[in-house]
């Protein structure tokens, strides 16, 4: 099986659903001739040209909006946010006009839209190039956000993104785009939006997490391994809506659960998580639910010690496992 | 503030300039007689606590109604905001299909009693769904155009909305977008000169929103909002640009709210009497059809014949959506998502 980085696994994504459906088109700042600030479309706009990888004005309601009227018309664009950070000018029209367009029609229009967004921190982008956004959208009934840790799950999950006939955010974890690599199968395939994703079976702790923090969570595995602590680790891969299932089976696999974002801690996705444990899975822990997460400070700032401060840490991540293991 | 009527005008036979027939401009002045009986009756019937609510379209019908007959009714796509009674009726819409909506009833075509009223959607009709945070259907027009280009369909998107809402940003993002990917988009501003209580002069430091054009690029033209022929014009004009290539147009339709801005508004609070009644001399529901007489296309007896027939419907409209059912409550959690089967 090929290797590709994080990033490739976008770009052949984006190529692969723009070949096989006419409908799907790519739209964004820098997306054409540059093919992305990250080069998520690389290539695409020689390919498909300047109809169907479209370079937008520095607008991103607009984008967000004229994407929502394209996929009114039977288009399904795949509107890119050039930093998740900057999509709050585009929050009403993902809120109250993509969310609830099926809902408030009563079924007589829909949106299969998707949103491109990178995200996360750890790449010296101080406060607006680092944020972690999703807990912003992950109360919003009408919206899908997708979180992918891996080049396989990224191919996988963005085309069926791109398929869905709903909106989805894809936010994808810019540390990731040349840091992660996998293995990806040449073979088309679809993954499911909505269904969580065992990465470690383990017995002794389970780390619930996502995005990046995937990572983390499997190097801590790893490392503890050799102390004899095994640790189970759930990839939510979609953190809205929940897969619930998988959370309660997961929680219930061990008993001790060891909740992990990069986002900041209060009102997080994992607060969400945690709360599904507590209602679902009370009598199956034996130890109180742990989250680890960044702090509830507005975001992570640009020097690099403050920067490092700011963010969850390998050592943090083993410590509350090891310790979760010994309760 | 309001434009006068000339009066010498309308002597003349106007509509022929335009290639419109005798039944045509006949036709459009039922759409707008159609909306502002309706809007009369809505009020009755919230007045009578039969309805919550009723947002009105009163003064602005012979905008709207000219403009939906200037564009193709057939293919065209359209995104009205709360006040385009007349627009709605124009495009398709029948009485029941209001009424169902007024009442928030199961059957009402938009959104099943879901939305408050007026906020139009019918996909049948290709008339976008719209919220209430204001202007955010002006983007969707551009998208429609946009998809419309790359499919490359021959086809015109139009959108409307208010001059308290073109300060919006999307408003203005929506514009320019329009304008640099020359769209087949028409932006119809119908200016009636409130934004609930803010008047106009509070709203924009320009004379015409049609002003703001030029800064996107784009052709922009105000006209008599109430005047359906020269609403008719301008979007007709506004078509042929957009079919030949030409890109976006900025329309300001120059109207007067005639009633508070909802049913909940108190607008004496804000305004005179006098101002309101002023306006009311300008009226294009009663200005239209002084015209139509004069040129003797409108007859009493065809005039009699059109209130009859709409006061038939409204009163039939009104019995069916009191007695139909409303949407099962089990149904709230429907349709969050597609359902497959």
């Amino acid at each position: 099986m090929p290797v590709i980085s994080y990033i490739e696994a976008i770009t052949q994504a984006l190529d692969e659903e723009m070949s096989r459906d006419d409908t799907v088109f790519v739209m964004g700042e820098d997306v054409g001739k540059r093919g992305g600030v990250f080069q998520a479309t690389k290539g695409l706009f020689e390919k498909y040209g300047e109809n169907r990888i479209i370079d937008t004005p520095l607008a991103e309601s607009a984008i967000a909006g004229v994407g929502i009227g394209a996929a009114m018309y039977g288009m399904r664009p795949v509107a890119e946010m050039q930093f998740s950070d900057f999509m709050l000018p585009a929050a009403n029209q993902i809120i109250s006009e993509a969310a609830k367009t099926r809902y408030r029609s009563n079924n007589d229009w829909s949106v299969p839209m998707t949103i491109r967004a990178p995200f996360g921190g750890g790449v010296h982008g101080g406060l607006y190039h680092s944020q972690s956004m999703e807990a912003i959208f992950a109360n919003v009934p009408g919206l899908k956000i997708v979180i992918p840790s891996t080049p396989y799950d990224v191919k996988g999950l963005l085309k069926a993104s791109i398929r869905d006939n709903d909106p989805v955010i894809f936010f994808e974890h810019k540390r990731a785009y040349r840091l992660i690599k996998g293995e990806v199968p040449e073979n088309e395939y679809v993954i499911p939006i909505g269904k969580a994703d065992v990465k470690r079976e383990g017995t002794d702790v389970t780390v619930i997490t996502y995005g990046l923090m995937v990572h983390e969570a499997l190097q801590a595995a790893e490392k503890l391994a050799s102390e004899g602590i095994s640790t189970h680790i759930l990839d939510l891969r979609t953190v809205y809506p929940l897969d619930k299932e998988a959370i309660s089976e997961a929680a219930k696999k061990t008993g001790k659960v060891l909740l992990l974002t990069e986002d900041t801690k209060e009102g997080s996705v994992i607060s969400e998580v945690a709360a599904i444990i507590a209602e679902n899975c009370l009598f199956d822990l034996d130890a109180p639910i742990r989250r680890l997460a960044a702090p509830d400070a507005p975001a992570m700032p640009y020097a690099g010690p403050l920067e490092h401060a700011f963010m969850v840490k390998p050592e943090q991540v083993e410590h509350e496992i090891r310790d979760l293991a010994e309760f | 503030m309001i434009k006068e009527n000339k009066e010498e005008t309308l002597v003349k036979n106007r509509h022929q300039e335009l290639e419109l027939s005798d039944e045509v401009v006949l036709s459009m002045y039922e759409n707008m007689l159609k909306a502002r009986r309706v809007d009369e009756r809505l009020w009755l019937l919230n007045r009578a606590g039969k309805i919550p609510f009723v947002v009105s379209c009163q003064g602005q019908e012979a905008a709207q109604v000219g403009a939906a007959f200037g564009l193709n009714r057939e293919k065209d796509y359209v995104a009205p905001y709360y006040r385009d009674f007349g627009f709605v009726f124009a495009w398709g819409m029948t009485i029941k299909e209001m009424m169902l909506n007024n009442f928030a009833k199961a059957e009402d075509p938009s959104s099943a009693g879901r939305q408050m009223p007026g906020h139009f959607g019918y996909r049948k009709l290709r008339m976008l769904s719209h919220s209430s945070p204001v202007t955010t259907q002006n983007p969707h027009a551009v998208g429609i155009a946009l998809a419309a280009k790359i499919k490359g369909d021959d086809i015109v998107s139009f959108v409307d909305f208010g001059e308290g809402s073109s300060n919006q940003g999307d408003f203005h993002e929506a514009a320019n977008f329009a304008a640099v990917h020359k769209l087949p988009v028409i932006f119809m501003c119908e200016n009636n000169h409130y934004a609930i209580s803010v008047p106009l002069k509070h709203q924009l430091a320009c004379a015409h929103v049609s002003d703001r054009a030029i800064g996107y690029g784009m052709y922009g033209e105000s006209f008599d909002g109430n005047d359906p022929l020269a609403a008719y014009a301008a979007v007709k004009k506004a078509a042929d640009r957009a079919h030949r290539g030409e890109g976006p147009t900025l329309l300001e339709a120059n109207c007067y709210r005639l009633m508070p801005h909802t049913s909940d508004d108190n607008d004496m609070t804000y305004r005179t009497k006098e101002e309101v009644d002023e306006a009311k001399k300008y009226d294009g529901v009663i200005t239209f059809a002084d015209y139509l007489r004069s040129i003797g296309v409108l007859t009493k007896e065809r005039e009699n014949e059109m209130e009859e027939q709409i006061r038939k419907e409204i009163d039939e409209a009104t019995d069916y959506a009191e007695n139909a059912p409303f949407a099962d409550p089990e149904s709230v959690l429907r349709y969050v998502y597609e359902e497959k089967n």
